[in-house]
């Protein structure tokens, strides 16, 4: 059975700080998709929302909210959460229902609108819940992120000036993204001297929280085919997997690894794309061009390595190659990653495959990767979310 | 010696003896699997149903993981010194459990003090507000 979709259209509402409400990002997301698509809204059976929880109800279904923007059109609707993971699960569930049978053509949409600053937990006192526990003692988000950069540095020799090439390159490669929100290049001068948040890593080094909206629409190849768009990107594979016990690294918002007393510790990101490998019945030397979650520099290293593209260890000295440069063997997040863009939650994980849709279609301007035929994504949020997914063409 | 009763952050997290303090955690009496913060209703190993868990004191050393530090005041619900000290924050490997454990580092050791597989051991420090909670200082 032919597991694949196609996806038809895509659209972004640009990623910054607009303060506006985030069902306005997904709209005008979800109205560029469907131009892009060349499909009419009445014709749309199926709405996923990826939520958002720091907006309030309609954020909550948000796959509703969407559709009622749009317009009421008698749609089924479906709204995921999934933290970081959201749009992929959101995604995922369009996928299900295409490849049932149950519909040929489905709009994904996610947006966000985030607060200034750190993210926080919710209020109250609440010691039951980790996330609301590591606030209270002061870990925040770059606390983690900063113990994978120095544990980098201790187990390969990984240095800050590696961490600050990945945010150079970034930084070059977002510069020419109109959707994204830094679009300012960087020297190694002034990443050294932007302010320590949480030693190794500096300001720039990492991501900061933004708004935006994502949308896809996505459609059984037998619909794309009856519409033209034979030669569409397909969807070959979406991971969603969760960790296997016992999870070797410490993860947001735990306060302690799970104990690897009974059983051997086993890596969680690198999980999530060897599931999509598998799901494409492709490896990662087939892989042309990646979009991974940079919620650090020094995080893009890791995940070089969680995806295969170079050994374990080895992923700053690619860096330092050029390798990951658009015009490089393998080029890491040609849209800039979420070194310009900042996190939109869940909107983020769609604009990973919207960004390897304009790639793969040949439609990605000067920061176009030449030839590129197959793509990955990779995220990671809390509480065992992640996905991974591949298009090709 | 300190004598002034201090009330902890979280109750029945760690042991209230200044001079060697230990986390409070649980291991399945079936699969000898640690948890910290406490389990105390399954077993979280995927080939365990145990429901036993026991109540343990973790180890109160062990080996520096990973390190870092908050150079900007946390959000609340943390409470922040006025004027806000940057504080150290440790990831210290426990042998015998086989985890990580994460706390900040006792007040005074910068991550200039720090090195990745020093000895760390358990310690009792109020935050900013007097409750106390666990810190890491070196060994």
């Amino acid at each position: 059975m032919n597991r694949e979709i196609a996806i038809l259209g895509v659209g972004l509402h640009p990623w910054g700080k607009w303060g506006k409400n985030f069902v306005e990002y997904g709209l005008k997301a979800a109205r560029d998709a469907l131009a892009d698509a060349g499909v009419d809204w009445r014709s749309v059976p199926f709405v996923s929302g990826a939520a958002t929880m720091r907006c309030g109800y309609p954020g909550y279904v948000a796959g509703a909210t969407f559709a009622q923007a749009l317009g009421w059109q008698g749609a089924e609707v479906n709204t995921s959460y999934a933290a970081c993971a959201s749009g992929a699960q959101a995604l995922a569930a369009a996928r299900a229902k295409i490849l049932s049978g149950a519909c040929e053509v489905a709009l994904v949409v996610g947006a966000d609108t985030t607060p200034k600053g750190f993210l926080a937990p919710q209020p109250g006192e609440r010691p039951d819940d980790p996330d609301w526990v590591r606030f209270r003692i002061g870990l925040t988000n770059p606390t983690y992120f900063a113990l994978y950069a120095r544990r980098r540095m201790a187990l390969y020799g990984d240095t800050p000036e590696d961490f600050a090439a990945v945010k150079i390159k970034n930084a070059a490669h977002g510069a020419e993204n109109p959707n994204a929100r830094y679009r300012r290049r960087f020297t190694r001068e002034e990443v050294a001297a932007s302010p320590m948040v949480a030693d190794p890593l500096r300001l720039l080094d990492v991501c900061a929280t933004s708004d935006g909206g994502a949308a896809l629409v996505v459609s059984s190849l037998a619909y794309a085919r009856k519409i033209g768009k034979t030669n569409a990107p397909r969807i070959v594979a979406i991971s969603t997997v969760t960790p296997t016990f016992p999870n070797a690294l410490v993860e947001m918002p735990d306060l302690a690894t799970d104990s690897a007393a009974a059983r051997e510790a086993q890596r969680f990101r690198a999980a999530l794309p060897q599931k999509a490998y598998e799901e494409a019945g492709i490896g990662p030397e087939d892989v042309d061009v990646a979009e991974v979650y940079d919620l650090s520099t020094a995080l893009e290293l890791d995940w070089i390595e969680d995806l295969q593209l170079c050994a374990r260890g080895a992923a700053a000295t690619l860096t330092r190659e050029g390798a990951t440069r658009i015009g490089g063997r393998i080029p890491v997040n040609p849209s800039g990653g979420l070194a310009c863009f900042g996190e939109a939650v869940p909107a983020q994980a769609l604009a990973q495959v919207c960004e390897l849709v304009w790639q793969l279609r040949g439609q990605a301007g000067a920061r176009q990767v030449q030839n590129a035929k197959v793509g990955i994504t990779a995220n990671q949020g809390l509480f065992g979310h992640g996905s991974s997914v591949i298009v090709k063409r | 010696m300190k004598t002034r009763v201090k009330e902890p952050l979280l109750p029945g997290w760690f042991t209230l003896d200044e001079q060697a303090p230990h986390l409070i955690g649980t291991r399945c009496a079936a699969c000898g699997t640690y948890y910290f913060p406490k389990e105390t209703r399954y077993c979280r190993n995927p080939d365990c149903e145990s429901t036993r868990l026991e109540e343990i004191l973790l180890s109160r050393t062990g080996k520096l993981w990973s390190y870092t530090n908050a150079a900007y005041a946390p959000p609340r619900p943390f409470v922040a010194a006025e004027p806000f000290r940057p504080f150290a924050i440790a990831a210290v490997e426990l042998e015998k459990e086989k985890m990580i454990v994460l706390g900040p580092v006792a007040d005074g050791v910068g991550v200039e003090a720090l090195r990745v597989g020093m000895a760390m051991a358990l310690t009792l420090e109020p935050l900013a507000d007097g409750k106390l909670t666990w810190k890491w200082r070196p060994a």
